[in-house]
């Protein structure tokens, strides 16, 4: 009951601001801050108005969102995979860190963006430019918490698998991932809000497809109430993103929860 | 079976254990009880191969052991930190049987046959922190069970619950032992405990530890929590481990020395 209530006082805050907004611009009158109405009316004009068997979206909106949301999750995935094993590798091999620090810190500490121009003489314009931008952008929150929970791991969960003599292969696959497991969800989760804004960045500068490309479009066609449709959509998608990481996150790692709640 | 020869552990300038000497049989059930501080985890870390002795051979049938021994199985203290948290009780039990070369059906059964010798064939499908520290302990000793090892470690088993489960555990102990004929050596510092669980109590003095007492354990079977602990012969022997325990000089006639 209690509950209940507080959700439905914490969803208060959305209508307020809502009619806040509306009333602030629309007394403003800047073509530049138009009133969440008209921002609506036009999100729904470009995206939300079409057939049913497409679940409402245009093919406008399918022509916008899939190539942005394929190498956002594309890059997100490559980026995890490569940072989780090389995460486990500096982790587990001793030394290894020691050698590759300095390189490591001092690629981290680029701006990804910024290498966009190299990566368009190393790749080709379009997709696998996009992705190298994500990959080399995001891999980084995956690849130190890796390597972080892997270093991590209890003496008493090494020494009794040392014991029971468990294959390297069982050491690694049962005791060391899922030990460093809520570690690795937490880069993960980090990297995805990253990939986000690199998807749209890649595309602002490189691009003739997806959300970042047709935002950039609305911009130079002074369509400002297309501009703010944009962002919303990157709002909502961050949302989405987040609301759907946080439900795989909690059948993973149930145990971990449990686990400390019972501690 | 078990050998130790002039077992030696120094940690730096440090000497855990001095030449220890002791000769385990097929079956036997040896505890080994000193003051906090005698080097007894030393001891078991070094013949379960988690620890190089500086000096000193662990054989086993007679072999030197380099590293981890096969057929070894320890009972840890701290079932927290043995017990995966990621992983239901029989699937802990399974793990170590991977390397028998069983398939998952088989690797199953066994586990779940451990699990129904310490009287937890219910709890199978739960996880550790479902668990009361006694159900972990238990899961753990049906995971030595289910490895079947010739050797069985346990370090401090009962240390970490309350009393009554102690001595559940500890005639839990008893009697898988009897079953699978097993040979045992377990760490305590509860000389009351070592008296009623083992066939033998090894004594070692404060560090350096050395053997200073190897007392044969006389009592009849099978022990009784209530009765064994009121016989004549218990209680004289819980005495005599006492006063090795504390340094003292054993003594029959009832006086002391220091």
């Amino acid at each position: 009951m209690r509950r209940a209530t507080s959700g439905v006082l914490r969803f208060w805050i959305v209508p307020v601001t809502l009619v806040l907004w509306e009333l602030l611009t629309r007394m403003a009158g800047s073509p530049f801050f138009p009133p969440p109405s008209r921002i609506a009316g036009q999100f729904y004009d470009m995206w939300l108005s079409g057939p049913v068997s497409q679940l409402l979206l245009t093919d406008s909106a399918l022509d916008t969102f899939g190539p942005s949301l394929g190498r956002l999750l594309a890059g997100w995935t490559i980026a995890g995979v490569l940072g989780i094993a090389l995460g486990v590798a500096l982790g587990r091999i001793r030394g290894l860190a020691d050698y590759t620090d300095p390189v490591l810190q001092f690629l981290r500490a680029l701006p990804p963006p910024l290498l966009v121009p190299i990566f368009f003489v190393l790749f080709k314009v379009g997709t696998p430019t996009q992705l190298a931008v994500i990959v080399f952008g995001v891999i980084w929150p995956v690849l130190v918490n890796t390597t972080d929970g892997v270093r991590a791991v209890d003496k008493g969960f090494l020494e009794t698998a040392r014991v029971f003599q468990f294959s390297r292969y069982d050491i690694l696959r049962r005791v060391i991932l899922p030990s460093a497991m809520p570690k690795i969800f937490a880069g993960l989760r980090l990297s995805l809000s990253l990939a986000l804004i690199l998807m749209v960045v890649s595309e602002l500068v490189g691009s003739n497809s997806g959300i970042g490309y047709s935002l950039l479009y609305a911009q130079q066609s002074y369509d400002y109430a297309g501009v703010w449709a944009h962002i919303v959509l990157l709002g909502v998608l961050g949302l989405l993103f987040n609301a759907l990481f946080l439900v795989a996150e909690g059948r993973v790692l149930s145990w971990h929860a449990n686990a400390r709640r019972n501690v | 079976m078990l050998e130790l020869v002039d077992l030696s552990h120094t940690y730096g300038s440090y000497r855990a254990i001095d030449r220890v000497n002791l000769k385990v049989a097929q079956g036997e059930v040896v505890c080994i009880v000193g003051p906090s501080g005698c080097g007894k985890s030393t001891l078991l870390r070094s013949i379960a191969g988690l620890i190089k002795p500086t000096g000193g051979n662990v054989l086993l049938d007679g072999r030197p052991v380099d590293g981890s021994p096969e057929n070894l199985a320890v009972v840890f203290q701290d079932y927290s930190r043995s017990l995966y948290p990621w992983m239901s009780a029989l699937a802990n039990v399974g793990l170590p049987l991977r390397r028998r070369g069983l398939d998952k059906k088989r690797r199953e059964a066994a586990a779940m046959a451990a699990l129904e010798q310490v009287g937890l064939a219910g709890a199978a499908a739960k996880f550790p922190w479902e668990m009361s520290g006694g159900m972990q302990q238990r899961v753990s000793i049906a995971r030595a069970l289910a490895y079947q090892p010739k050797l069985l470690l346990m370090d401090e088993p009962f240390g970490s619950v309350d009393a009554q489960t102690r001595e559940e555990l500890e005639d839990l102990t008893l009697r898988v032992c009897a079953h699978h004929g097993m040979t045992i050596l377990l760490i305590t510092h509860d000389v009351d405990e070592s008296v009623y669980v083992g066939d033998r109590v090894v004594v070692l003095s404060k560090a350096p530890g050395t053997v200073v007492g190897d007392l044969p354990v006389q009592l009849p079977g099978p022990r009784d929590q209530i009765h064994t602990r009121e016989l004549d012969a218990f209680v004289r022997l819980r005495a005599e481990v006492g006063r090795l325990v504390r340094g003292m000089t054993p003594h029959r006639n009832g006086v002391e020395t220091r």
